[in-house]
């Protein structure tokens, strides 16, 4: 099933996609404000691309120097080429501790890799640690949003979520009693962890160490209970220097939520005595894409989430509808690198209307990528039938000045004079919710000549 | 160069040829009280954007040098649809780019632009006494840039808001969400009806929402779509071009 379906499905509860589009605009619009406030806020954002594209253009050395600085710190440093290989590396670090029970705050990669299904199938216990993740995670559903991942979810669903599986008694949706409830349950889950894994939202290379953002503490709290801390990073979380952090923590709270820096902006440089640090370096497709030139500016991403906020189609089709670990305009640029076949609509599920690229605070071309991907989707996928004629005989009609013409009256003369029955039925999905535009008596080019004629 | 000694290839896009020759005129007759030289190639259809961004660019190729063939002669190209010139803009790098292309790129302009910055004018003389909502077309805005976009920091600026300011009892009313997306975006209307639809019924309420009585666009593709809603619901709101508005005297 494809983008359109899903969000049809969605739409079918309209009172909810309006609640849903609101709460994800009022981000957007906290994010305008507290971006605006900055001096300089462009300069910012094209300092942020421009480190960005140094990092992806060096990406070797630079990773060549973070392992070396990294170790160097006593961190022990894994490379995995794909998801199988990270979680692989993950379960040997996870059965040399004997650990049975992990706590893991956000992180976009061990999604995108499946690491949770993966070590639960090996017999450990893995909580996301982050309020919303378990939330999803309780509800067995993946996160909508990278930065809000329960946002389709109503503080009156909580409420009966946390009913059964953390024996809650019912408030009517009240967030102050249900945040209290999650803190005990929550509490218990990190004093008993063995081992503690977070992603990275910047790795440095000239330090060796790494900075994890979070909101709630979680990343903290579980690396500083456990016996050892497993960090997950893609290859493109590297920033050169410590000082980059400047322009990338201003930009990064701001676009995800308008704050001006996240609650915790967390510094990981070595492991506390007697405790052992792991870092996973993953590639699973980013050099590939890295080799699309087209492409390559979408592993700029910081996964701030203002993409998804800002974008009109993900606000009123929700997170599930994109059916990728990273739903939202730039999940459909890094997505059709990935899977091709599957996510073939998703480069479709947008009017380019460039609200994305505006927002992004590392000034990634989306809705131009968007339009790229169309092209190669068409050339490399089989396309429907009717779509595919329609337009293919556009493009020869339209290319002949006086066989356009002749279409042109004679769609004019049935629109006119068709009856109601064959022009609004189920094959017209644009007459579904909307009228066809009333036909005039003549065209421009009739209008046109006749005016010449009379001169 | 005085008006007069300007050439302009008059570019009226296929859908507003066939559906909405009203919108054709305002723009012809409007040029030409702005004493401009406006000439109509007749052998002109479209400029390959419904194609284009279907990704079916490859197929639209005889469409886009065709276009080149009919406006390569004129100093400037000027069509009421920022979309449209968006697209020759932008997109036709797929040709080969000759002089003849280049120069077609390069002087395209959407109209207000083209008064605004070329003929240097803003009073055009017009008078519309009502209440009007300006949707801002997202390939006018945020790709020819002929306003700042709420997204980014910034100075404000409007083109189209320069242009209704100067006519006579025209009141622009303000919306709540200024600048979003009307979810036309051509095949996406109908491949994606469920939320093309929804975006546009919510678009349409914010100009409700806001007093308007006339909602008006320098795309008709995005009108074509709130106006179908419009009539749809029957909700009391006249859908016009901006071009209309601007070439009106009552």
């Amino acid at each position: 099933m494809g983008h359109a379906q899903k969000a049809t499905e969605f739409n079918k509860d309209e009172a909810k996609v309006n609640w849903h589009d609101k709460a994800l605009w009022y981000v957007r619009e906290k994010r305008d404000k507290s971006a605006h406030n900055v001096q300089g806020w462009e300069y910012l954002r094209q300092l942020g691309s421009g480190i960005k594209a140094n990092v992806l253009s060096n990406l070797d050395e630079y990773l060549i120097q973070f392992e070396t600085n990294a170790k160097n710190n006593g961190i022990q440093v894994h490379w995995a080429s794909n998801a199988e290989e990270h979680n692989t590396i993950i379960n040997s670090i996870l059965e040399k501790h004997n650990a049975k029970k992990v706590v893991k705050s956000k992180s976009m990669l061990t999604e995108e890799c499946h690491l949770n299904p993966f070590l639960e199938s090996k017999g450990i216990e893995v909580v996301d640690t982050d309020l919303g993740e378990r939330i999803v995670q309780l509800a067995e559903e993946p996160p909508s949003h990278i930065v809000l991942p329960a946002i389709h979810k109503t503080k009156e669903d909580v409420d009966v979520l946390f009913q059964e599986h953390l024996d809650t008694k019912p408030s009517g949706g009240n967030p102050e009693y249900l945040v209290g409830e999650a803190r005990k349950h929550l509490r218990d889950k990190f004093l008993n962890a063995d081992v503690a894994i977070t992603g990275v939202n910047f790795a440095v290379a000239d330090t060796g160490g790494v900075v994890v953002c979070t909101n709630e503490g979680n990343a903290d709290m579980g690396v500083h209970l456990a016996k050892a801390h497993i960090a997950c990073m893609g290859i493109e979380k590297i920033i050169p220097q410590e000082k980059h952090l400047g322009v990338f923590l201003r930009l990064l709270a701001r676009s995800a939520t308008g704050q001006p820096i996240t609650t915790y902006s967390s510094h990981f440089n070595k492991a506390e005595e007697g405790k052992e640090m792991h870092i996973v370096i993953v590639d699973n497709g980013r050099t590939e894409q890295l080799s699309r030139e087209d492409f390559r500016a979408s592993l700029h991403c910081i996964r701030c989430g203002a993409c998804m906020n800002t974008c009109p189609i993900y606000r009123r089709s929700g997170g599930h509808s994109y059916d990728y670990t990273i739903p939202g305009p730039i999940g459909s640029i890094l997505s059709p690198g990935k899977d091709l076949k599957k996510h073939s609509s998703l480069p479709f599920a947008s009017t380019l209307c460039g609200s994305c690229s505006n927002v992004c605070p590392v000034k990634i071309n989306i809705h131009e990528q968007l339009y790229k991907w169309r092209q190669i989707i068409v050339q490399e996928e089989k396309q429907p039938i009717v779509k595919k004629s329609i337009l293919k005989t556009a493009g020869v009609v339209l290319s002949k000045p006086k066989l356009y013409k002749m279409a042109g009256k004679s769609a004019r003369f049935a629109l006119k004079h068709a009856p109601r029955f064959m022009i609004y039925n189920k094959l017209n999905a644009w007459g579904k919710a909307r009228d066809l535009p009333e036909v005039k008596h003549e065209s421009f080019d009739e209008w046109y000549k006749k005016r010449r004629k009379n001169e | 160069m005085t008006n007069n000694t300007i050439k302009v290839g008059l570019f009226i896009p296929c859908y507003v040829n066939q559906l909405y020759p009203q919108v054709g005129i305002a723009t012809l007759e409007l040029l030409e009280k702005l004493g401009v030289d406006v000439y109509y190639p007749q052998n002109q259809t479209c400029c390959g954007q419904p194609l284009g961004n279907s990704g079916y660019e490859q197929d639209s190729k005889g469409i886009c040098n065709l276009f080149v063939e009919n406006f390569s002669a004129y100093d400037y190209i000027v069509g009421p649809s920022g979309s449209c010139i968006y697209h020759v803009k932008h997109h036709f790098d797929i040709l080969e780019q000759t002089p003849e292309v280049k120069r077609v790129r390069n002087n395209a302009y959407e109209l207000c632009e083209f008064i605004v910055k070329i003929l240097g004018k803003t009073d055009l003389g017009a008078s519309f006494p009502h209440k009007v909502g300006l949707h801002k077309s997202c390939h006018g805005l945020r790709g020819l840039k002929l306003g700042k976009c709420s997204e980014v920091q910034g100075e404000h600026y409007s083109t189209e808001e320069d242009l209704l300011k100067e006519v006579k009892g025209l009141e622009l009313m303000a919306l709540n969400r200024k600048d979003e997306c009307c979810g036309f975006g051509g095949t996406f209307a109908v491949f994606e009806e469920a939320i093309s639809s929804k975006m546009g019924k919510d678009r349409v309420q914010d100009h409700l929402d806001s007093d308007v009585e006339v909602l008006t666009g320098a795309d008709h593709s995005c009108l074509m779509h709130m106006e179908g809603i419009v009539n749809r619901n029957k909700q009391p709101l006249k859908v016009m071009h901006i071009a209309e508005i601007l070439n009106s005297s009552l």
